[in-house]
């Protein structure tokens, strides 16, 4: 999906846990995540520190769509 | 005895479903589940004289670490061969099984094997330093894949010629082997030439690598002013899924209107996939489709908008056709609604 979407002219940041996958299914963006199954949370935290931990997560991922890439990316 | 150490996930290891996944590696004497069909399988030739058995996602999120203690727990066995899978379609066990029998393949200098669905992600991985027997995309493959994953163990043990991905009935790793054809290169080029103007079945003899990569596309220039569209094969969907998306094997996607909502919680979304642990995106799904945070993004001007859709489907043993056809289809939609930059989620 993330290739089709790119293919098509939209740039596409995706979000996943194990960048390998991601790496061969030909993401150009990447941005490596919690765990599988809660990329963007951590239930071990309260309320706010997950919530603020996906935002910065998210904000990396806004700024992995602002950044010129030439090839396959991991945005650390 | 030639002995083995056989490698399975909590699943076919006999402990649980997703909700054991993340359990760290642990071994067991002997053979276990499919373990005992291979164990027959070497016909006495061949014995599995222990089971490491480990977590999907705790192999998958814990790489490094899970391969160094399979490795250790594996060598006090001193096995002369390794064995993982058959992992069928399932994409972090097959990957595991890849990742693990390359690092003992490095380390132990032992052969090994696994057994996978040509789709499955671990085949792209792994297909170039381990045998991968080819198998069916469900467990229901399993008797068809241990006589293969035997014969070409006891094979490699025994130090044998391998023959070619066809008659042993392994995933082709790309590695040319000499020999001698019966008919010299200009005969078989032009035999092949002839049955290409024919419009007839012909292999060619010098597979081109299949490279279907993607060129990144020009960032977002002026984010403040941008759509931004979620995407997600995570699986989350209005509670009740209403679409019916699959939990496995996804036929379909959903688009879902999303105007108004600024929190998915317990009581209004869920996820249908059903290839991990559900416990965690049921009680707040924004831990796999961050809507809460982008509204507050687009609240604060740092986004333009958050699209008004966003699109789920499960990536779950999804064919790789089927996952084309939706990004197409989701592209295609959202081009037209001026979205200009997507942000994909995956579980």
């Amino acid at each position: 999906m993330v290739k089709e979407i790119e293919r098509a002219g939209l740039p596409v940041v995706h979000m996943c846990t194990i960048v390998p996958i991601s790496k061969t299914v030909g993401a150009n963006r990447i941005v490596p995540t919690v765990a599988i199954p809660h990329p963007l949370g951590n239930p071990n935290l309260s309320y706010e520190d997950e919530k603020a931990l996906r935002r910065k997560l998210v904000e990396k991922a806004l700024k992995a769509l602002q950044t010129p890439i030439e090839e396959q990316t991991v945005f650390e | 005895m030639i002995k083995v150490v056989h490698y399975l996930n909590q699943f076919f290891g006999q402990i649980g479903g997703e909700d054991k996944a993340h359990i760290e590696p642990f071994v067991k004497e002997g053979f276990v589940g499919p373990g005992m069909a291979l164990n027959a399988a070497f016909k006495g030739q061949a014995q599995i004289v222990a089971t490491i058995i480990c977590g999907d996602s705790y192999y998958a999120e814990n790489e490094e670490k899970a391969k160094n203690t399979i490795l250790e727990m594996i060598k006090k066995y001193e096995p002369d061969l390794f064995i993982a899978g058959p992992a069928f379609n399932a994409g972090r066990y097959g990957s595991a099984c890849g990742s693990i029998c390359k690092h003992v393949k490095e380390n132990l200098s032992i052969p090994v094997l696994t057994g996978m669905y040509i789709e499955n992600p671990g085949v792209d991985l792994y297909k170039r330093d381990i045998y991968i027997i080819s198998t069916k995309d469900s467990a229901v493959g399993m008797r068809d894949a241990i006589p293969k994953m035997a014969s070409l163990a006891l094979k490699l043990i025994n130090e044998e010629e391998i023959e070619s991905p066809e008659k042993e009935g392994y995933i082709e790793r790309g590695i040319r082997i000499n020999y001698f054809a019966s008919e010299r290169g200009s005969k078989r080029a032009v035999d092949m030439l002839i049955k290409k103007i024919k419009g007839e079945e012909f292999d060619t003899e010098f597979k081109m690598p299949d490279f279907d990569r993607v060129a990144p596309n020009p960032p977002i220039v002026d984010i403040e002013n941008a759509k931004i569209a979620l995407v997600t094969s995570g699986g989350i969907v209005p509670k009740g899924n209403p679409d019916k998306i699959e939990s496995s094997s996804a036929s379909k996607f959903g688009k879902y209107d999303i105007e108004g909502v600024y929190d998915l919680t317990n009581e209004t979304y869920e996820t249908a996939h059903g290839g991990y642990d559900p416990v965690y995106a049921n009680k707040d799904a924004d831990r796999v489709l961050p809507v809460d945070v982008l509204r507050e993004l687009e609240k604060e001007g740092k986004i333009g908008s958050l699209h008004r859709y966003y699109y789920s489907t499960v990536g779950n043993g999804t064919a790789v056709a089927n996952a084309k056809k939706f990004g197409q289809k989701i592209a295609e939609e959202l081009i037209k609604d001026g979205v200009q930059a997507v942000i994909l989620t995956s579980t």
